[in-house]
């Protein structure tokens, strides 16, 4: 087993587009780390570095002690899972899954013995001899997985495994590829856009936007400390609510005039000054009336079965709620809403960064 | 679709059956004529129904041949067959190779190399058979199988059928082969070459047809008669300057020149549409 590490890595695709703008990352040996971030924010490309199928602009990519740049994908000692799960077509679940250790000259029995534990461990024994276009979308995934677990590499890297299936196939399928992760004890690195994913999956979650790194964390890190203006939105359904606020003084911003108490606040903010109010649509408590409390204009209201998303205005600006069904009757129009000084994010509005205790 | 409107059917089908008429009346006639001898085709009233001289028609002509041409048709039947394999393998190598350069590999000028070959399309054989004849003349390649088979065997159809393939095979297929240890040699004979077969097939067929039919190349290169092809002997049994026409030879012989393709394209009918027509990778 062996860690992941990059230093300052770079991708700059001729037109001098840089995809990866300099990321540097440590990943544990035999941790699950997720990349998230929006389409485009370079996450597969630094992904597709890793596994060598795209070149390194600049930095290092080291795979345990070994820097990896120049190094064949074959030689990496890695195992990929596509996206589309890229099975050849043409061989039995059976050869797919037995053809990279053909190519590296194992012996027969030994591969036979690794296939075998391969499709006990993902319960597809049944199925060796069909041809991947005989299988449901679920079952190629495993046997993709099952092509990666045969390899015996150092890292698992995943490409949004999990896109091509349906919802309830992938929380199957999530919650398996993390139970065989723990089994096996195999540093992974899965890509995904889906923050559900992403939370669930990670021991160490890593957001990015526009080719660079907005946080590294765990995920409740994330959740609870956003760094950036960004990464509060990004991750949190329904994402975060983002306010434009003004400084009162140390503990203390105010929201179209509803001034608010702030435990986690900078200090020395020259009060007056503009300031980016966040909360959570989970974090305030609606119809209660405190010290803290903001009023919010109701324009409509989303079911979701278990809760209601109470959508509308806080003072101009868009505000959504989520509270337990039949906690606020469907038709107010008006909620005063109470604000726990501890889940309030501030952000700088120039910055985007989280103007929070140092 | 529901469609129930019989006149509307009546008429297709005797239009298809007026249009089988057509074309299959000839073909029809020339099997019978070969069953008949010299003489009952010439006084022009050869009747429908086979005769009784198909026997020593077929052994005449497969070993003896014409009175004029005096090349067994068997000879001729074998530089054909040599002749159509030699250019349907022959393209289906140079094509797949040179399409998975062209799509896999990224090398200077790839886009130009990729033109050049296209704009070749647009020169048959006929526009530069000049050059090409004074090449093999000056290679010492006339009256060779390697003369009649080579220039034939360049030509950008194959390399374009085999491109638009290889384009619609997904990337992370080459991408999970290179992870799985297989450099480009085992990439092309593992996985290409297994999910090409039906466009092989399918380019067999037209190769050969098309190799069998050749006229004008066997007949500028080709002056021993022992290395004539089956198309040039047809041709020669009917033109005689001073003697009847052989009419039951030449229909013999025309009857067996149809037989290989009529064969190829039966017993490779089902390969070859699918590989035409298959989008489903």
């Amino acid at each position: 087993m062996a860690g992941v590490t990059l230093d300052t890595v770079r991708k700059i695709y001729t037109g001098n587009v840089e995809a990866v703008k300099g990321v540097s990352l440590g990943i544990e040996d035999g941790s699950f780390c997720v990349l998230v971030g929006p389409s485009g924010c370079g996450k597969s490309t630094l992904l597709r570095m890793i596994a060598g199928l795209e070149t390194i602009s600049d930095g290092e990519v080291k795979i345990g002690d070994r820097v990896v740049n120049q190094v064949e994908p074959a030689d990496r000692d890695i195992a990929m899972v596509f996206q589309n799960y890229a099975l050849y077509p043409h061989m039995s679940v059976y050869d797919n899954m037995a053809y990279g250790l053909k190519n590296r000259g194992t012996p027969k029995d030994e591969i036979e013995k690794r296939v075998k534990e391969a499709a006990r461990i993902l319960a597809i024994e049944s199925f060796l001899t069909r041809k991947p276009r005989q299988l449901s979308g679920g079952q190629r995934q495993r046997v993709a997985m099952g092509r990666a677990i045969v390899r015996k590499p150092q890292v698992f890297l995943f490409d949004e495994p999990l896109s091509n299936l349906d919802a309830k196939l992938r929380v199957q399928m999530r919650v398996e590829i993390k139970r065989l992760q723990r089994a096996l004890g195999v540093t992974s690195i899965y890509v995904t856009h889906d923050q559900v994913e992403a939370m669930t999956l990670s021991d160490k979650l890593v957001v990015m936007s526009g080719g660079q790194i907005e946080q590294v964390g765990t995920p409740s890190d994330v959740y609870r400390r956003p760094e950036t203006r960004f990464v509060a939105t990004f991750i949190g359904s329904p994402p975060m609510n983002i306010l434009p606020g003004k400084v009162e003084g140390p503990g203390r911003v105010s929201v179209g005039g509803q001034v608010i108490g702030v435990a986690d606040m900078r200090d020395g903010l020259t009060p007056g000054s503009a300031i980016e109010v966040g909360l959570r649509p989970e974090d305030v408590q609606a119809g209660g009336a405190g010290s803290s409390s903001l009023s919010m204009d109701v324009d409509f209201v989303e079911e979701l079965g278990a809760t209601q998303l109470f959508h509308g205005k806080v003072s101009g600006a868009e505000f959504v709620v989520q509270a337990s069904t039949g906690q606020i009757p469907a038709d107010t129009r008006k909620l005063t809403l109470a604000v726990d000084p501890a889940n309030v994010h501030l952000f700088d509005p120039q910055t985007t960064k989280r103007l929070g205790k140092v | 679709m529901v469609e129930n409107r019989p006149f509307t059917q009546f008429m297709a089908y005797l239009t298809l059956a007026l249009g089988i008429v057509i074309v299959v009346f000839p073909v029809y006639l020339a099997i019978m004529a070969s069953t008949f001898d010299a003489a009952t085709i010439i006084n022009g009233n050869m009747p429908l129904t086979p005769g009784d001289q198909a026997g020593e028609n077929y052994s005449r002509a497969l070993f003896y041949g014409g009175v004029h041409a005096r090349e067994p048709v068997g000879g001729m039947m074998l530089n054909s067959m040599i002749m159509a394999l030699g250019i349907a393998i022959g393209k289906i190598l140079i094509s797949i190779l040179s399409a998975y350069a062209v799509v896999y590999f990224k090398f200077p000028f790839r886009k130009t190399a990729f033109w050049i070959i296209f704009i070749t399309l647009m020169l048959p054989v006929e526009v530069r058979i000049y050059p090409t004849y004074k090449i093999v003349a000056d290679l010492g390649l006339l009256d060779t199988y390697t003369g009649l088979i080579m220039p034939l065997i360049a030509s950008a159809t194959g390399t374009l059928l085999f491109r638009q393939f290889f384009m619609t095979i997904p990337d992370e297929l080459l991408e999970a082969s290179k992870i799985d240890g297989a450099g480009a040699f085992r990439f092309f004979k593992d996985t290409l070459l297994p999910l090409s077969m039906t466009t092989i097939a399918a380019l067999f067929v037209i190769q050969f047809i098309y190799g069998w039919n050749q006229y004008l190349w066997p007949l500028l290169i080709t002056t021993k008669s022992s290395m004539q092809t089956i198309v040039i002997g047809i041709k020669k049994m009917i033109t005689t300057t001073d003697a009847l026409t052989e009419w039951q030879i030449a229909m013999t012989t025309a009857v067996l020149a149809m037989l290989p393709p009529v064969l190829v394209v039966i017993f490779m009918q089902r390969l070859f549409v699918k590989g035409l027509v298959e989008t489903e990778k």
